[in-house]
């Protein structure tokens, strides 16, 4: 059976509480996160995907409800609380922003160090994390600041991979870059998780990025969970992904308008790859399709 | 949090004290604080205190605001009335503690600074602050001070600079919260250890930041060169200032008491009362 | 031949010293039509924002010239001129926006023509209007969302009267709502005011609205024609670094099974009415 890394419990969060600028952000979230899958988290802005990520590492602190990490609440002790952090890496939104480096070593070493680990175990998990985001050791002597942006990217996900976390939270991994560069950084982290058997949670508008890459997909909308499901049962839901305001892939839609003049397709179809082969199972060409 | 700190602490509003052209504001308060320092016995302070608390009702703004206002001030109130107390030693002695005492003059005198002080704050705050948007006020001084321009002293490039500092207030708090928040997710502490490891783990948080507002700054300057941007001349503006009846009532009334005052102070009794 | 915008054998290179430095723009030529909606696409570093500097003179050639309006933007004295014909909005919303008050902000460029107050008035209101923000009119541009801080930007620009927006990746950091009101809004001042619009891009679904792509590479044009008969080219697309709309895509590997679909359906009703007709 699959084994649940982290539990989130009826959690609310309320910004502000008790004046008049009290503004609730979530509400009633409920979800388990399995060891070693990828969750896809979607919604539009204001949905509380941001809020309800700054939970998970103790960032906020819950109004009510729970965040536990292998079964242990990670509020009930200050040591807890501080381990989190190193357990569950969360990269924020454009994390090249926060580099702050005169090397690239030395920035990716900044998370390995607070842990407080030794010199030489410092110095092979930056390499390994170096090499997990794609990256070429000749960039480790440079400036953070003279890289690309793309590149400037990786640095900063690297610098939260160093610390080998248990689950890794990326927000809009993707944001800003262009078409190559968003694929090569989803590839490295589906890479990363299979081959260190992390979570992953990733938050994106990009219905077609989270489609290509989760197990599961959790849609947030009004601060609250509205569905959890594998991306089949997400995707057979086209109407109430339209009226959470999200877009379903292009791929979706077609398959959609198939159904709608009465071909017998599965609607759930939501990668261009299944999609084809379905209309040509249609079609009765027994040829699968091949990249 | 951070980002609900309201610009300034401009109270938004409607009332007659909201509507005055900032630059009558701007006079209104310099003449009142002039004033206040004029003032010296309690039949003056009585009458500054009258003034204030019509303005408080004509602003509208909660009397538990404005004493709220009061309260990072309260230690330097306290330090000032300890000092005052115990450094004036004329007079008849009310109480005396080991070398301490306390003589009615010393009280007398710490009493009314007191009031100088609270009555200069609240007034400041109710009449301008309270009542002026920070852009408001930037304009105000701005216009007051462009009869400067003739001596080369570059008016326009400074209220703009502060305008564009107002506008990127909020930004920039935003984002330290951000950055503050990523490196607490890469183990940064910032809540313990020597005063010198607090100010080292700053480090992460201020770089990023410095390279943001120059980046932002690089950005905005192109944006607004790409909108004809060149400076302050043959510049018109949407917002403009207009004197109202009501502000060169304002202006008449301001002038008219600290006149009074003058002449009070310096005619009618030179030194103690009123 | 009238145009809005021409590039004439355009180079340019970043100068820093004791580098060789390639060139980053290589001798580009390119006609913009007036009431054209161009998209321009290509892969971080083919130059097509280094393109976009050059259309209101932020960036002058290093070799060859641009025209704007039949206006040389090398010549110093116009250059007020050509800024004011051709708009720019940039990426980051949060770094284009001058001033503490929507309204006021929107004013900015028409305050720096010199504009009497009453005409001021009727811009700012009329941009504001144009862009589905008037009610806005007073509120902190920083509370306002990603694509409400865009539609500022462009009611800015639109308060100048230019006859050409260049958007420069004016929707890499909106969601995907912002992203969709940006891009009705740019569509409908094509439209109805007939204002040309350049959006450098890396979205595909934005280009699919365009009238003509332009495709950067290498700090030259690769590709250029209708949407329809760029984004057939998916190989080349791909090779270019560049993705293909899924609906595009479906049909390419549809065809590479033996069924041969138009390429250029860009839109899923579209695309699904071809697979329909080839199934029956």
């Amino acid at each position: 059976m699959t084994e649940t890394i982290m539990r989130v419990c009826n959690l609310s969060h309320t910004y502000n509480a008790g004046t008049s600028l009290t503004h609730s952000a979530i509400h009633d979230v409920n979800f388990e996160l399995y060891q070693g899958e990828i969750l896809g988290i979607i919604g539009h802005t204001g949905s509380g995907k941001s809020t309800l990520i700054q939970h998970l590492n103790g960032l906020l602190s819950p109004s009510s409800g729970t965040v536990s990490f292998r079964g242990e609440d990670i509020h009930s002790s200050k040591q807890t609380l501080h381990d989190v952090r190193f357990h569950v890496g969360l990269v924020f939104q454009y994390p090249e922003h926060q580099l702050f480096e005169e090397t690239v070593f030395k920035d990716i070493a900044f998370g390995p160090r607070n842990m407080g680990l030794s010199e030489s175990e410092i110095e092979s998990r930056v390499l390994e994390a170096l090499e997990a985001v794609g990256l070429s050791s000749s960039v480790l002597e440079k400036s953070p600041f003279e890289l690309s942006g793309g590149q400037k990217r990786r640095v900063a996900i690297a610098g939260v991979i160093a610390m080998q976390p248990n689950v890794l939270i990326l927000d809009e991994p993707t944001a800003g870059l262009d078409p190559k560069g968003c694929a090569s950084i989803l590839r490295h982290i589906k890479e990363y998780n299979q081959k260190t058997g992390a979570s992953i949670i990733i938050v994106s508008h990009s219905m077609e990025d989270i489609a290509a890459m989760a197990d599961r997909i959790m849609v947030m909308c009004g601060g609250t969970n509205e569905l959890i499901g594998t991306p089949n049962e997400i995707f057979s839901q086209v109407e109430i992904l339209q009226k959470a305001g999200l877009v379903v892939p292009q791929v979706t839609a077609v398959i959609k308008a198939l159904c709608d003049r009465g071909l017998p397709l599965d609607t759930a179809l939501y990668t261009v790859e299944d999609a084809c082969n379905a209309i040509l199972g249609l079609m009765n060409r027994e040829v699968p399709y091949a990249e | 949090m951070l980002n609900d700190i309201t610009l300034g602490q401009y109270f938004p509003g409607n009332s007659l004290l909201h509507r005055l052209d900032p630059r009558a504001k701007l006079i209104l308060s310099l003449v009142y604080i002039v004033t206040l320092f004029l003032c010296s016995g309690p039949i003056s302070f009585a009458i500054m205190a009258g003034l204030l608390t019509v303005a408080v009702i004509l602003s509208q703004i909660p009397f538990f605001v404005i004493l709220k206002s009061l309260r990072p001030i309260l230690i330097l109130l306290l330090i000032t009335t300890i000092f005052n107390l115990f450094y004036m030693q004329e007079g008849t002695v009310l109480l005396q503690l080991w070398i301490l005492r306390i003589t009615d003059y010393g009280l007398y005198n710490a009493f009314f600074l007191i009031l100088r002080i609270v009555l200069l704050i609240t007034g400041t705050f109710v009449m301008l602050t309270y009542t002026t948007s920070p852009i408001m006020l930037t304009d105000a001084i701005e216009s007051l001070l462009s009869p400067l321009k003739k001596f080369h002293v570059p008016v326009h490039e400074l209220s703009m600079m502060m305008s564009i500092a107002l506008r990127f207030i909020p930004t920039l708090i935003q984002e330290t919260n951000k950055i503050l928040s990523a490196q607490k997710s890469r183990g940064a502490n910032f809540d313990s250890g020597s005063l010198f490891a607090r100010a080292r783990a700053l480090v992460p948080v201020l770089v990023p930041l410095f390279v943001s507002a120059f980046r932002r700054a690089e950005e905005l300057a192109v944006a607004m060169e790409s909108r004809c941007y060149r400076g302050g001349s043959g510049r018109t503006r949407l917002r403009v200032l207009k004197f109202k009846k009501c502000d060169y009532c304002v202006l008449i009334v301001s002038l008219t008491v600290i006149i009074l005052a003058v002449i009070a102070r310096y005619t009618i009794s030179f030194g103690m009362l009123p | 031949m009238e145009y809005s915008l021409k590039a004439c054998d355009l180079c340019y290179s970043y100068s820093e010293e004791g580098k060789e430095q390639s060139l980053v723009l290589d001798h580009i030529n390119l006609t913009v039509t007036p009431g054209e909606y161009v998209a321009v696409l290509g892969h971080n570093g083919s130059g097509k924002s280094t393109f976009a500097k050059h259309c209101n003179g932020i960036l002058l050639p290093c070799g060859g010239t641009v025209y704007v309006g039949g206006m040389d933007t090398q010549d110093e004295k116009l250059i007020y001129e050509i800024r004011r014909l051709c708009g720019m909005v940039f990426q980051n919303p949060d770094n284009q926006i001058v001033a503490t008050m929507v309204e006021e902000d929107v004013a900015f460029g028409p305050e720096n023509l010199g504009l009497p107050h009453d005409e001021l008035r009727a811009r700012v209101d009329y941009a504001l209007k144009a862009v589905g923000m008037y009610e806005y009119r007073n509120h902190a541009p920083h509370l306002l969302s990603g694509g409400q801080k865009q539609r500022i930007a462009i009611a800015g620009v639109i308060a100048m009267r230019p006859r050409t927006i260049v958007f420069d990746e004016a929707t890499a950091m909106l969601d995907p709502i912002g992203r969709r009101e940006v891009l009705s809004t740019i569509c409908k001042l094509n439209r109805e005011e007939n204002i040309t619009m350049v959006c450098i891009t890396h979205h595909m679904e934005e280009a699919a609205e365009a009238d003509r792509i332009v495709v950067f590479d290498h700090g030259t044009i690769a590709l250029d024609g209708t949407p329809e008969e760029i984004f057939a080219q998916v190989e080349t697309l791909r090779s270019l670094g560049l993705a293909v709309p899924q609906t595009v895509e479906l049909l390419h590997a549809l065809n590479k099974h033996g069924l041969s679909l138009p390429l250029d359906r860009l839109d899923p009703i579209s695309c699904a009415e071809a697979i329909y007709s080839a199934i029956n």
